[in-house]
């Protein structure tokens, strides 16, 4: 037992239960109750996780091969489903650049520069992760829509869908970046300026490369959420097919008009688009992962 | 060094917080601020004079919809606070097979569309759908139902828990509760008066992150819910109806009644940060760079 009470890192508690156990004549209360703890408890939990997630994502991917593998190829390769998957995978890459750029920088500002009211932009930031996106997307609307006060119409084009995409990703840009650039040891950078190195040097040899694994974190977290967005598109989007409808829209409008295999079909292909895209991020990630040096 | 900073370096610190701001005024400031001036300009006494005339549909819907919104939010969030928590101690205490099965499928729902969401539920639980026919026979149902609402936004929401509170169970480690277990505590008086009290700020942080995700779904929703008006309209859905049919100081009005409830969720979010926590939950255990992220959602998974 004392043997194992050093352990406290992450990857060593995982399987160290408590294991021995001195030995005693349990009540019945008290055997229920560890019955429960060990086995019903996680049990309740594994039933509920799969009739909620499980069970209907496995409908999906059933439903989507319902007129077989052709079936399937042709309800994603029908012309307007093919649009708006593409639309969709190439919006959702725009704003993902665009907003880890844009990401960096805030969190740059949150962390490196002071200004009074500094705290404003800090608590502003998370504003678009809980604001409901049918909010988000009248308001939008209202700003970038026929009644613009900037006279920039953006509803029914391609540009309304990217703002509303770049609203809903950017805290997941500027929240992954954000802890890891607080964290970063200046002296690396302190020590390149004095050995003759300017500013851009610096930020490309020694801030980015600690940074790129975190920006790439929330990129995938901001293109996960980009590829499914609905709720901030419908209204300023104007769901013009060939043009402005996304893959939701266009699972919506399916599902509305009672094709529900096509529905199912175009949703199946959009899961698999998104976990592709992430699985290569996640590679790339990997490779930029630096070994933690310690001094 | 600081105090020799070049002209140059300063300028590009400055250009650098003009651009930030300028973005941020743009994509995020403004569109909220005109919430707030919309409801108040054009739409706010309308709404509110529809409000007073009890009779008034729009009154009524919009009562009906606010008790739906915060009575789906009462089921939901205790049913995924729960799951939550013993989803996060089987990762984080228990080797089992399909761990890292358990450990992928939890971040699933947020590459989902919430579009897919309601689709998938239909599939399975709507007339048609697989468990259709029993649910139907058994006069159960599901869709176009408050079941189905509470399913959905169930759904959309259930990774939050699990992720705000792993990395707090990972960080303190089992020493305490081995302490308690050696002293013959049994696993219920072991998590109660042990484990409960060490979580708490994650597990408040996640269940406001959960409360925020439910109050704010839509996309799953229209599709679930079926958006019958004073049946199945939930806050968001009621907004967006009224958009529809052109009632635009209503919509306004509802638009903002429900981004005041999110500024309320933002401040117990920041209330119930690790980072800004009880100092004494800090001291004790530390924070992990993973703590102090506002969105404690982990990618390494994806």
């Amino acid at each position: 037992m004392s043997t194992t009470l050093g352990a406290s890192a992450p990857s060593s508690t995982t399987g160290s239960a408590p294991e021995a156990r001195p030995e005693q004549t349990l009540g019945p209360a008290r055997r229920i109750g560890r019955a429960a703890a060990g086995f019903v408890a996680p049990g309740t939990a594994m039933i509920y996780f799969s009739l909620l997630v499980l069970i209907p994502i496995a409908a999906v991917a059933s439903n989507a091969f319902g007129g077989g593998w052709s079936g399937f190829w042709g309800s994603v390769r029908n012309p307007e489903s093919w649009a708006a998957l593409k639309l969709t995978l190439i919006s959702a890459l725009i704003v993902v650049v665009a907003n880890t750029i844009a990401g960096t920088a805030i969190a740059w500002v949150l962390v490196r520069d002071r200004f009074p009211g500094k705290w404003v932009i800090a608590s502003v930031v998370d504003l678009p992760f809980a604001l409901p996106t049918v909010v988000a997307g009248l308001t939008l609307l209202s700003l970038y829509g026929p009644d613009s006060p900037f006279h920039l119409n953006a509803s029914g084009t391609r540009l309304g869908v990217w703002i509303a995409l770049a609203f809903v990703t950017l805290p997941f840009s500027v929240r992954a970046v954000q802890p890891v650039l607080a964290e970063l040891d200046r002296d690396a950078e302190e020590a390149a300026a004095s050995l003759g190195a300017n500013s851009a040097t610096v930020l490309r040899r020694i801030v980015l490369p600690s940074l790129a694994p975190a920006m790439l974190s929330g990129a995938m977290l901001a293109f996960a959420r980009a590829m499914g967005e609905f709720g901030s598109l419908v209204f300023i989007s104007g769901d013009k097919p060939f043009s402005t409808e996304v893959a939701s829209l266009r699972i919506f409008n399916l599902y509305e008009s009672g094709e529900t295999t096509s529905a199912a079909a175009v949703s199946l292909a959009l899961l698999l688009i998104s976990l592709a895209v992430l699985l290569v991020f996640g590679a790339i990630r990997r490779r930029l992962t630096r070994p933690e040096v310690t001094l | 060094m600081t105090r020799g900073r070049p002209a140059r370096a300063r300028l590009g610190r400055y250009g650098l917080r003009t651009a930030v701001l300028g973005y941020l005024a743009l994509l995020v400031v403004v569109p909220v601020g005109a919430i707030a001036y919309r409801a108040f300009a054009s739409g706010f006494v309308a709404a509110w004079r529809n409000l007073a005339n009890p009779s008034g549909a729009t009154s009524a819907g919009f009562f009906h919809a606010l008790t739906l919104t915060l009575i789906v939010a009462l089921i939901a969030v205790p049913l995924n606070a729960v799951f939550g928590v013993i989803a996060a101690l089987l990762l984080a205490r228990r080797r089992f097979p399909g761990a890292a099965l358990l450990d992928a499928a939890i971040d699933l729902p947020i590459a989902v569309s919430p579009v897919v969401v309601g689709l998938a539920l239909v599939l399975v639980y709507g007339r048609t759908g697989w468990f259709g026919g029993w649910l139907t026979g058994h006069g159960i149902q599901i869709i176009f139902s408050i079941p189905g609402i509470v399913m959905a936004s169930a759904f959309v929401s259930i990774p939050y828990v699990a992720r705000s509170v792993l990395p707090v169970l990972q960080e303190i480690g089992t020493e305490q509760e081995q302490a308690a277990a050696t002293l013959g505590a049994g696993p219920w008086q072991t998590f109660w008066r042990v484990t409960l009290p060490a979580i708490r700020w994650g597990l408040a942080y996640g269940i406001t992150l959960t409360t925020a995700r439910v109050l704010g779904e839509f996309g799953a929703l229209s599709i679930v819910a079926g958006d019958v008006v004073g049946h199945t309209q939930t806050m968001t859905l009621y907004v967006g109806y009224l958009f529809e049919q052109s009632d635009t100081s209503g919509a306004d009005f509802g638009a903002f009644i429900l981004a005041l409830i999110t500024v309320l969720v933002l401040a117990l979010l920041s209330i119930s940060k690790p980072e800004k926590g009880s100092p004494s939950w800090r001291s004790r255990f530390g924070a992990s760079r993973r703590d102090s992220a506002m969105l404690p959602l982990s990618t390494t998974s994806l």
